[in-house]
């Protein structure tokens, strides 16, 4: 079977072939070209997403490349989402990066390796894949941080992305070759073997997993690893913005569960207790701080720090009372959760630039005053999605949060079941400045009356996603199930 | 079946519509229309109540199919003797709602039918939910289109009580919300009936209990997590505040009948002297709050705290009598509030001012209305003949037998009720006409006679005939307090 080793991997192949395609048909200026592009990078990833589409449906783990990838419905789940999302992200960038003479062929082509980044990342089965996915999608972020290279905010945020996001790869590649001293392999199960056979130097062990959490922490954007989250979101073209905060979280989630649970779950009891800080000092400081913003962009930051920080508390039940049963059930509620956050989040910025046209930056939030009488869908939609991010139900949000909170209290454990209550009490301050978009949208008074036509394909797109955000919360089952098989396969190989 | 369904999801669907179908230049036919959604929508609950089996104590019409895998929650609807009356209550408040809204909203009317449409929808949900985790749901989406309509359609301090309304009431049901884990934890399931039959330990149930009392009580609301609603009743448009009143403040009353009695029903028995309080400061200080009141809709929303006292008086003191009268008590504190509200609405459509101070001798420029005011006024206050004062009589004649000083407290109520009620009545109706804008007044029109008039009919109906309303509970009651009255510890 040696010889047909990469053939598991043939979404990523093609996909790297269709994103040289790409760069090599971006190079072209006329209006006309720069539309087959678009066209072109549209298709591939939709033909790509119906790849994994079929490779999850199929179910099945499959080792290629020597070992060194696994193709698991986990991956393609997140490989999946990932390209949706990438795809919806186009789709709300095109005519806002057009009106604003961005839409070169560097942005589809920087998105598309970005993808392949995440994608290498979601299904690696050894360290060094995981870092090679990873710089993959952070250079091509960090250009892309940059792509409106005359702006003065966006070069500043592009410097502290690059020099803080360096640091933190540099924190997960010390901690990965630390680990690489303790249990002489980078394999992912040869680590999981080392650990479970115990003869590893401890000492060693616990020293590098405070650098990998530190790491993976700066990715997902955690307090206080989270300093850059703020600038970078309000910094980036908002179009950059949207590809920040969409599918690089699922990667992050990818290889946080690939390393800390897939590698490291021996060392469960020390890294479980780092991400219980982690979220709750996320949740704190992210649901405080965001009240006091003025800045959409910015709020939607912070608000992103306190989201992740409760994903990441389907983690932390992993060992409770020494056993691990319940585990799976936290591991699958964060998998819900990430993805059903970053398909609100993408309607969020997507509506952030369907209302930013014709030269405008609708950025701060009291641009949206009278929304709901200027634009009544629009403003629907967005009071869907802020209902969604507060966990008011029938919306999606909700039925996330109770998937975590659930998988907390069933551990019977009082530090959980405290945990859990400490999460709802701050998630009703997170309510509070949601419901004042609402309230700015529909209470205040517009300053400007003309109502707002956003463009057909973006508007439509707006509404698909609002749609999304209520039907996952009404019948929620479909989704939950494929996240909890995903999560089953993963750890049970 | 298929009508609870409809009851449930027609309404919402309408809702739909009219947010799809509604512009600025419609506005006619988006009000003709909403009037035809919401007549089906009550057309719809009628079979609910002639096809039901007064015999049989539990559910009726059910639908049961798995919502949610993961958690073993179940699309599960149905009504038995006590919800039944809920379902049609909504159904016909939102009806008499839309009526109210005809001429006086003319911003948005789409949205502002779709909101109490959808809302009415949602309500009926909570009534007929068997589930734990979809009467959540639908508990907490009652709270965005109530939300939408104080915020967008209340008055100059609107947003301050929108606020209050939302988070002060989000905060009593998260707590509700652990206990439904907990409850899904012991069991393995979200089905209410099987919680119901759940052995619990003391401790277990105590702390059940007052997780859903939190929830609960501030939405009835109980003195002393009762200070939004005076807030929020002011700020509200009328149709907000007569649907706020006349069903919503019902979600939190009959959570106690379907969550906190049957499940924690040891730690009911045990801390039922702390309800019989808080009911009692609730019928004695807050009726005597309510007799300061300037403003008119403020004076109302404290009789209904007052009011809704005795609900939770005449459940605690477990007593086939005094909860049926408690439940009688909440239907037909539905027609009034909704109806004082209404009164209320229509003098300040034409004045702008909710000041008592503001009116004198409305019956003299107004004698159609002031005739209808004054009956739902006598109703309030208990007068016998009304629905009022079954209910009230009901709850009284039960207390006594339970403590004869809880009755003579109890029985205060009827005294500050007639006194606010009636001071109100003799300031605003009677007496000279002094102000200008009073003479100047027009008599309610077609429209708002007929609307008054549903109201007036379903209060005197209630209240010289009450049988076929307990002939429906009794059966539902009696197998509720049977189950209550034995332990189920652990």
């Amino acid at each position: 079977m040696m010889h047909f080793t990469s053939l598991p991997i043939y979404p990523e192949i093609f996909l790297l072939l269709m994103a040289s395609v790409v760069t090599l048909l971006g190079t072209g200026a006329s209006a006309a070209r720069q539309k087959t592009t678009y066209v072109v990078t549209q298709i591939s990833l939709g033909v790509l997403a119906l790849m994994h589409l079929s490779e999850l449906q199929l179910a099945q783990t499959v080792y290629g490349m020597q070992r060194m990838v696994v193709i698991d419905p986990l991956g393609h789940l997140l490989a999946l989402s990932a390209t949706l999302a990438t795809m919806i992200t186009m789709g709300f960038s095109r005519p806002y990066l057009a009106s604003r003479d961005l839409l070169k062929g560097e942005f589809l082509s920087l998105a598309m390796f970005s993808l392949l980044g995440i994608s290498v990342m979601v299904s690696a089965n050894n360290f060094l894949v995981v870092y090679v996915g990873l710089e993959l999608m952070s250079l091509s972020l960090y250009a892309l941080t940059a792509l409106r290279r005359d702006h003065a905010v966006s070069t500043e945020a592009a410097m502290k992305y690059f020099i803080l996001g360096a640091l933190a790869s540099g924190f997960l590649l010390y901690g990965l070759s630390m680990m690489y001293g303790a249990t002489g392999t980078l394999d992912i199960p040869n680590v999981f073997e080392a650990l479970h056979k115990g003869t590893v130097n401890q000492q060693v062990l616990t020293f590098g997993l405070v650098f990998i959490v530190s790491g993976l922490a700066f990715k997902l954007g955690l307090a206080p690893f989270h300093m850059w989250v703020p600038d970078v979101y309000q910094g980036a073209p908002t179009a950059v913005t949207l590809l920040i905060s969409g599918a690089p979280k699922l990667a992050a989630f990818g290889i946080t569960f690939r390393i800390l649970v897939e590698a490291l779950s021996g060392q469960a009891l020390d890294w479980q207790q780092m991400l219980i800080v982690l979220s709750v000092v996320s949740m704190t400081l992210g649901n405080l701080a965001a009240i006091v913003q003025s800045n959409l962009k910015r709020l939607l930051a912070y608000s992103a720090i306190a989201q992740l920080g409760f994903m990441l508390l389907g983690f932390t039940p992993t060992v409770v009372d020494m056993k691990t049963v319940l585990a799976a059930n936290g591991y699958s509620s964060a998998l819900f959760y990430i993805v059903t956050y970053v398909l609100t989040t993408l309607g969020t910025f997507g509506l952030i630039m369907v209302l930013s046209r014709n030269g405008f930056e609708s950025e701060e939030v009291s641009d949206l005053a009278g929304l709901g009488k200027r634009s009544p869908w629009i403003a629907g939609v967005m009071a869907l999605f802020m209902f969604s991010l507060a966990g008011i139900p029938p919306l999606v949000g909700f039925y996330a949060k109770f998937a975590v909170l659930q998988a907390l209290v069933s551990t019977g454990n009082h530090g959980y079941i405290v945990l859990a209550v400490v999460a709802v009490l701050l998630s009703l301050i997170g309510a509070y400045y949601y419901l004042r978009i609402v309230k700015t949208m529909f209470f205040d008074e517009p300053a400007d009356t003309t109502p707002i036509r956003g463009e057909v394909g973006a508007t439509v797109l707006l509404a698909l996603n609002g749609l999304a955000a209520l039907g996952f919360g009404l019948l929620p089952d479909g989704l939950m199930s494929v996240c909890r098989d995903a999560v089953l396969k993963a750890i049970n190989t | 079946m298929i009508f609870l369904n409809l009851a449930i999801w027609l309404p919402i669907l309408a809702g739909v519509v009219l947010l799809a179908l509604g512009r600025d230049d419609n506005a006619r036919a988006v009000r003709w229309m909403a009037l035809v959604f919401a007549l089906a929508s009550f057309v719809v609950t009628i079979p609910l109540i002639t096809g039901f089996d007064t015999a049989q104590a539990g559910m009726q019409f059910a639908t049961d199919f798995t919502w949610i895998e993961r958690f073993n929650a179940h699309y599960h609807v149905a009504v038995d003797g006590i919800s039944v009356w809920f379902v049609l209550l909504t159904a016909l408040i939102t009806v008499v709602v839309v009526i109210s809204a005809w001429e006086v909203i003319t911003e948005r009317v789409s949205q502002y039918m779709a909101a109490f449409l959808i809302l009415s929808g949602v309500m009926v949900g909570v009534f007929a939910a068997v589930d734990g985790l979809l009467f959540y749901t639908f508990f907490e989406a009652t709270l965005i289109p109530m939300y939408i309509i104080i915020g967008v359609w209340g008055g100059p301090k609107r947003i301050y009580a929108s606020f209050k309304f939302f988070l002060y009431t989000l905060l009593g049901s998260l707590l509700m919300l652990v206990a439904l884990v907990y409850l899904y934890i012991q069991s393995a399931s979200f089905d209410i009936l099987t919680w119901h039959k759940l052995p619990l330990s003391m401790t277990a149930q105590t702390g059940l209990f007052f997780a859903f009392l939190a929830a609960f009580a501030v939405k009835v609301p109980m003195w002393p997590v009762h200070t939004w609603l005076p807030d929020v009743h002011v700020e509200a448009p009328t149709g907000g505040s007569a649907v706020l009143a006349a069903i919503m403040l019902k979600l939190g009353a009959y959570g106690f009948l379907r969550f906190s009695l049957p499940i924690a029903p040891d730690a009911s028995h045990h801390w039922a002297w702390l309800i019989i309080a808080l009911s009692l400061i609730a019928v004695v200080y807050i009726g005597l709050v309510a007799m300061v009141q300037t403003d008119m809709k403020k004076l109302v929303a404290y009789s209904s705290i007052a009011h809704m006292g005795f609900c939770t008086l005449g459940f605690f003191i477990f007593n086939s009598l005094g909860m049926q009268g408690a439940i009688v008590q909440m239907i037909s504190h539905g027609f009034v509030s909704a109806a004082m509200f209404l009164c209320i609405g229509v003098l300040y459509d034409r004045v702008h001012s909710r000041d008592i101070a503001a009116y004198g001798g409305v019956t003299n420029t107004m004698p159609w209305f002031a005739t209808f005011a004054v009956l739902f006024a006598m109703a309030n206050c208990g007068l016998p003949g009304t629905a009022g004062f079954v209910g009230e009589w009901m709850v009284i004649l039960a207390t006594t037998g339970f403590n004869f000083w809880v009755a003579a407290l109890s029985a205060t109520a009827l005294i500050f009720g007639a006194a606010y009620t009636l001071w109100m009545v003799k300031r605003v109706y009677f007496g000279p006409v002094t102000k200008g804008s009073v003479s100047r007044l027009q008599d309610i029109n077609a429209r708002e006679f007929f609307m008054l008039a549903v109201l007036a009919v379903a209060v005197l109906a209630m209240g010289l005939y009450p049988k076929p309303f307990t002939d429906v509970m009794q059966v539902s009651v009696d197998a509720l307090l049977k189950h209550v009255a034995q332990p189920k510890l652990l």
